[in-house]
């Protein structure tokens, strides 16, 4: 039977996989979807514990989790789209100036 | 036992080439493949609710948002200073800073994980029923839950501020 | 006498063959339907009163040359039309249509007519409906053509749109049930159908469902006068034979849903069905059936911004109310 090890392990992983995203890549929707995966990866931590432990808690953390992820998604995509007009482009070192 | 490996296969998997494509539309796709086997690994947590409200919310609802974006922008290809024909992973320069420092931390995590003794199996299941989880949400949790739902209603108000288009001289 | 697992993988086989079957009786009702709406005959050649009408489609549109416009996609063009279909035929696992019975003696234990009894199936049918959209999105833009990323931007944002008021109907019948399995909702209905305590969950569950399943008033992804045919502009032969069949499936599972979480399922208040429960359940699914065939044929469509408006500032509202009302009047009620 997989361990609680086993699934940190995983979610360990995942994390990795997803801050090597956001370092990585160069297209801001990409970087996007690496947060999701680091969020993703700390949601599956918190069940696996809660698992062990016999808690409640593990999976209503989870819940917010995922609020605060929609909330992100939300307000970032629609940066996104405020910088896209101004720059045509999606790539994060056009914005590095502070001015339009 | 073997669906844990599999479930974590296709997570990891499709993780990886989330942030190897180039084109973002195949990304969000991948990452709902990743979403979904995660749904698969809370249902083997014994945890069906936050299986089907993965589902629901991340690739129901947040992805299909992205989808929408990355559609609604049409440019699904990268444009940096870069060599465009060399792949992202393998570009020299800063980027390699950032990788040597995700793969420090995925090193640290498999030690810091290594040295727990959490070895023993999972104690026996114990369903969390959906009562409870709302019950404990709505009581001990009620100011989280409530200081979450202003923290949406912000990100609404500031969403719509922010993606709205103003045209040149019209108002505000 | 059989062991149950040999009914239960002939129920699979049976449910999923009935699914098909019943899109090709719906393609024949609507044509039928519309028709005498419209004070015409419909189909009559092809068969008895044209009976053999949906065979003779299917036929014409598997002979059909597959075309892939330049530019598409390849490999999402193909895999969209897989999904819809896919997820339209996966809701259906969790409706129950019938009650336990041993198929007349045939099997030596009861089993329940239902492919998979999970205790979150309502919320499995929402995922998996949430799922569908994913089809019409991506078929909209990798068949690298205007109308069809018109019809994919906005499905998207229909379906995000609905899917608040959609969900919203459906906890009403929640609390009232206390529970989340739909053969469990459909027992508690034994003496009340939830469509007299839940009036305006159901007729926000149906308008809800319309906009889900994309038909008309609300078929603004395939708004044939704007957009051609939205979506599935593109797409021709056994991909397009897909999205069509999805597209009845879909709403044979949204009103089997409704049958089970409004109607009683199987059940018929005062009368023991005994094993021709899903012989009831048929039938109301059918009336459902006629009723958006009737809708879809008598209402003209909506404008685009009207729809959003509706959604947002008329029926999430009007869910959010009948949610509060239920709720307070389980609490203090005790309903």
């Amino acid at each position: 039977m997989p361990t609680l090890n086993d699934y940190l392990m995983l979610s360990g992983i995942l994390f990795a996989i997803g801050t090597a995203g956001v370092f990585v890549r160069r297209n801001i929707i990409t970087v996007l979807l690496s947060v999701e995966i680091m969020l993703n990866a700390v949601n599956l931590s918190f069940v696996a514990f809660g698992r062990q432990m016999g808690y409640a808690d593990g999976q209503i953390i989870v819940f917010f989790v995922m609020t605060v992820a929609a909330a992100e998604a939300a307000v970032g995509l629609a940066i996104v789209i405020a910088l896209f007009r101004h720059r045509e482009s999606l790539n994060p070192d056009t914005f590095t100036m502070l001015k339009w | 036992m073997t669906l844990f490996y599999l479930f974590a296969a296709i997570a990891v998997l499709a993780s990886l080439l989330v942030v190897a494509q180039h084109n973002p539309v195949y990304s969000v796709m991948l990452l709902i493949a990743s979403f979904g086997a995660l749904s698969g690994l809370y249902v083997l947590l014994d945890a069906p609710f936050v299986a089907v409200i993965q589902i629901i919310v991340y690739a129901g609802a947040i992805m299909v948002l992205f989808l929408f974006v990355v559609m609604l922008l049409n440019a699904p290809r990268e444009d940096t200073d870069y060599d465009i024909r060399v792949h992202p992973l393998f570009r020299r320069g800063p980027l390699w800073f950032g990788a040597a420092l995700a793969v420090c931390l995925a090193a640290e995590l498999a030690w810091a994980l290594g040295a727990t003794r959490m070895r023993s199996g999972f104690p026996a299941a114990q369903m969390v029923s959906v009562e409870t989880l709302g019950h404990r949400l709505f009581t001990d949790y009620a100011f989280q839950f409530e200081v979450t739902s202003v923290l949406i209603l912000v990100a609404m108000i500031g969403a719509v501020i922010m993606a709205r288009h103003d045209e040149p001289g019209g108002k505000q | 006498m059989f062991p149950v697992i040999v009914g239960q993988i002939g129920l699979l086989l049976v449910v999923w063959f009935a699914l098909q079957i019943s899109a090709a009786v719906c393609v024949y009702c609507e044509r039928k339907w519309a028709a005498y709406l419209q004070q015409r005959v419909g189909p009559t050649r092809v068969g008895y009163a044209g009976l053999l009408q949906p065979l003779a489609d299917i036929v014409k549109l598997m002979f059909k040359e597959n075309l892939r416009p330049k530019g598409a996609d390849p490999f999402l063009f193909y895999l969209a039309p897989v999904i819809s279909a896919t997820a339209c035929f996966a809701a259906f696992a969790v409706v129950p249509f019938g009650g336990e019975t041993t198929l007349f003696g045939l099997l030596d234990a009861p089993m329940r007519l239902q492919v998979a009894d999970v205790n979150v199936a309502v919320l499995v049918v929402f995922a998996i409906a949430s799922m569908g959209i994913y089809g019409i999105v991506l078929a909209g833009w990798s068949s690298n053509s205007k109308y069809s990323l018109l019809g994919g931007l906005r499905a998207s944002a229909q379906m995000i749109s609905y899917e608040l008021s959609y969900a919203l109907s459906l906890v009403g019948v929640i609390i009232l049930a206390n529970s989340m399995s739909l053969a469990d909702i459909v027992e508690k209905q034994s003496h009340v159908w939830y469509i007299v305590l839940q009036p305006l969950g159901f007729l926000i569950y149906l308008t809800a469902g319309i906009a889900e399943t994309n038909r008309a008033p609300f078929d603004f992804p395939e708004a044939e006068q704007e957009l051609v045919a939205g979506y599935h502009t593109e797409y021709s032969s056994m991909p397009f034979a897909l999205f069509f069949l999805a597209e009845y499936v879909n709403m044979v599972t949204v009103s089997a849903v409704a049958t089970s979480l409004f109607l009683g399922g199987w059940l018929l208040p005062g009368i023991n069905t005994g094993g021709w429960g899903w012989m009831v359940f048929l039938a109301k699914v059918f009336v459902l059936l006629f009723l958006y065939i009737w809708i879809r044929w008598t209402l003209p469509r909506y404008r685009y911004d009207q729809l959003m408006a509706f959604g947002w500032k008329f029926l999430l509202p009007a869910a959010v109310i009948n949610l509060l009302v239920t709720a307070a009047a389980v609490l203090y009620l005790g309903v």
